[in-house]
């Protein structure tokens, strides 16, 4: 299955269907998501009235915040282990996308939280910090590879950095919950489990469907692009050196 | 494997590190002088400054490794001693551990020590617990230098790499800060933090090496 | 004059690419005892890239290296600290190899008995270079790997640099070098890059 994924020219064979495909599909999930989220579903008093509705945008980036780190952990180890040049590709491309969403995640969660908390950011939520410390990370990996001079410098020191980044996020999560419990006193949002109301479940998990499928499609596009971008300057090379 | 390379990278790091005759007391100025802003910053009132001391001391010793470990791989990769290690016949991640140890030493520990004065400065009662927390900062501050130098090794080509290193390290910090503040509160769920800082420090010094030497063979390809 | 003994060092199909510009492709290579291979090109063609590829510092991007026995790597940058004198350098390594070489009579020999305590920023780059060279002295190693070993060296320092690199192929050692141009020994093959 690698070899078949590790092979650009079918990459850019299946992507070419597929990116649109999730295009169209995210779209459509997203659009229903929201319709349902803003229009039908009820209001819950308990969770801020109205604006909770942005839960069904908020919920979705959290997911992808998450996701997209693992994403680019994985593309990372692949590469660092198998070297194939379509894994760092793949992180390459993941890296924006997922700072993008983490950071949708984050003013949602602030947007969200003006109106629960009264306060734009509480360093009591222990969701909410671990995002940031995520935002953070996309940070530091996007910096680390725009700083080396040459793509195969980058995509070492990416992998490396990502990785240390990955083995890193379980004691970050596990410190700042430990941080945030001591701390909180008033009971904030409280998504999991029981509480969570049966009309909400359908419209979120597409949302989340349509969020990912839109990631998924834009990953690819961003990677096909970048598979002209190195296509082109080998060509220019080559010229340079026959000429 | 002998253990020679790795006392002489340690050597040869504390060497570096005290050039100069500076040595352990330009990161204390640092720490002094970033300490002694924070009352006029945030005013002189006792009891602000007697909650606000020992974040102060966590987030002043966060910044002193950030300065010092800056130079430390970056300057191997210039004057070639780099390629020296790489070839010294001791695994890479050991000599960046011992060279990362020697910087701790030179500027970590001591500023560890020195941390009960200023700790009095911010208005602490002299007791025997500031001793403790000295050792808890000592503890803490060498996973600050060992996340930090990853930071270094990973940033040791790249011009005006101080601040890489920051956005690099920063989130790899928040374990310790928050189980270091944690152990000196002494309120509830303090017991047990003292452990939880050993515990990540020790995490720190079991993978920054690893990491390190990969990012220092990529720095001499 | 090729030697029958086994071969000290062997490269087989090397080939680097630096960015997106290959620098050179399927370059094998053999170096036996007594031998000493001259690297040739202009700047830029990729002469300490192979070197340092030979050396083990830098992956190459196809082929492999054997190294069954030890080498000593010389580059263009010597390894020194600033504030490092050519005895404290020479005792750092003579420490970190588990060399007992006499370190005064190499100072001695590779002219540097009077800046032997000099800090390394207050030296000259010639004395810089003689410094570097004298670290091959403190431990016999099979291969040398030389990244143009005379530059910032006058007359005498090129005379020295000919003479150890005679002794250390009499020993039964092999060199290889980057040359940008003539050498002062005789050369058993050359490779363009």
């Amino acid at each position: 299955m690698w070899s078949y994924f590790a092979n650009p020219h079918k990459f850019l064979r299946l992507s070419d269907w597929l990116a649109p495909a999730f295009y169209t599909a995210g779209t459509l999930c997203i659009l229903w998501g929201l319709w349902q989220g803003l229009w039908v579903v009820p209001k819950d008093e308990y969770q801020g009235g109205d604006i909770m509705r942005v839960m069904f945008v908020h919920v979705p980036a959290a997911w992808l915040a998450m996701a997209s780190y693992s994403a680019l952990a994985v593309a990372s180890f692949v590469w660092f282990i198998w070297r194939h040049e379509l894994a760092d590709i793949a992180a390459k491309s993941i890296a924006p996308l997922g700072a993008v969403w983490t950071a949708l995640c984050l003013a949602t969660g602030s947007i969200w939280g003006k109106p629960t908390w009264g306060t734009w950011w509480q360093w009591d939520d222990a969701r909410m910090m671990s995002v940031l410390f995520l935002f953070f990370l996309f940070l530091g990996y996007m910096a680390l590879r725009a700083a080396m001079d040459t793509r195969q410098k980058a995509a070492r020191a990416g992998a490396i950095l990502a990785m240390v980044g990955a083995l890193n996020v379980p004691l970050i999560k596990f410190s700042v919950d430990l941080f945030t419990s001591l701390h909180q006193d008033a009971s904030v949002i409280t998504m999991e489990g029981p509480k969570m109301a049966a009309v909400y479940l359908w419209p979120l998990m597409i949302s989340a469907i349509g969020h990912s499928l839109l990631f998924g499609g834009l990953v690819m596009t961003r990677m096909r692009t970048e598979i002209r971008d190195r296509r082109i300057a080998r060509l220019r090379a080559a010229a340079l050196e026959g000429g | 494997m002998s253990p020679a390379p790795l006392l002489s990278a340690f050597r040869q790091s504390l060497g570096e590190a005290w050039a100069g005759g500076a040595g352990a007391l330009l990161p204390l100025g640092f720490l002094g002088g970033a300490a002694v802003l924070v009352p006029l910053g945030i005013g002189s009132d006792t009891d602000t400054l007697k909650a606000v001391g020992p974040g102060i001391l966590w987030v002043a010793l966060a910044l002193s490794s950030l300065v010092t470990l800056e130079r430390i791989f970056q300057a191997d990769a210039e004057d070639g001693t780099l390629d020296l290690w790489l070839q010294a016949g001791a695994p890479v991640s050991a000599i960046a551990a011992a060279k990362t140890l020697a910087h701790w030493l030179s500027a970590g520990l001591p500023l560890a020590l020195f941390s009960p004065l200023l700790a009095l400065m911010f208005q602490a009662e002299a007791r025997p617990v500031l001793l403790i927390n000295a050792g808890l900062y000592a503890l803490g501050s060498l996973a600050f230098f060992f996340w930090g130098a990853v930071g270094a090794a990973l940033s040791a080509t790249v011009r005006r790499g101080g601040l890489l290193i920051s956005l690099i390290a920063l989130p790899l910090y928040v374990p310790t800060a928050i189980f270091g503040a944690l152990a000196m509160s002494g309120g509830p769920g303090s017991a047990g933090a003292p452990l939880l800082l050993g515990a990540s420090t020790l995490f720190a010094c079991a993978i920054a090496p690893f990491a390190m030497s990969a990012a220092l063979r990529l720095a001499a390809d | 004059m090729q030697s029958e003994a086994a071969p000290l060092l062997t490269g087989t199909g090397l080939g680097m690419i630096r960015g997106e510009r290959m620098l050179f492709r399927e370059i094998g290579l053999e170096v036996r005892p007594g031998d000493a291979l001259v690297l040739r090109g202009a700047n830029g063609t990729g002469k300490t890239t192979l070197l340092r590829i030979l050396a083990g510092l830098t992956r190459p991007e196809t082929g492999s290296v054997n190294r069954p026995a030890a080498i000593h790597w010389f580059g263009h940058r010597e390894g020194l600290k600033p504030q490092e004198t050519p005895r404290a350098h020479l005792d750092l390594w003579a420490q970190a190899w588990g060399s007992n070489a006499d370190i005064a009579s190499i100072l001695a020999g590779m002219g540097l008995a009077r800046p032997a305590d000099v800090a390394a920023r207050y030296l000259s780059a010639g004395q810089r270079r003689r410094t570097a060279l004298a670290r091959l002295l403190l431990e016999q190693r099979p291969v040398w790997l030389l990244d143009e070993p005379y530059t910032a060296l006058d007359a005498e320092g090129r005379a020295r640099v000919d003479g150890l690199i005679a002794d250390h192929r009499a020993q039964g050692g092999a060199v290889v070098a980057a040359i940008h141009g003539e050498a002062g020994f005789a050369a058993t093959s050359e490779l363009a890059l």
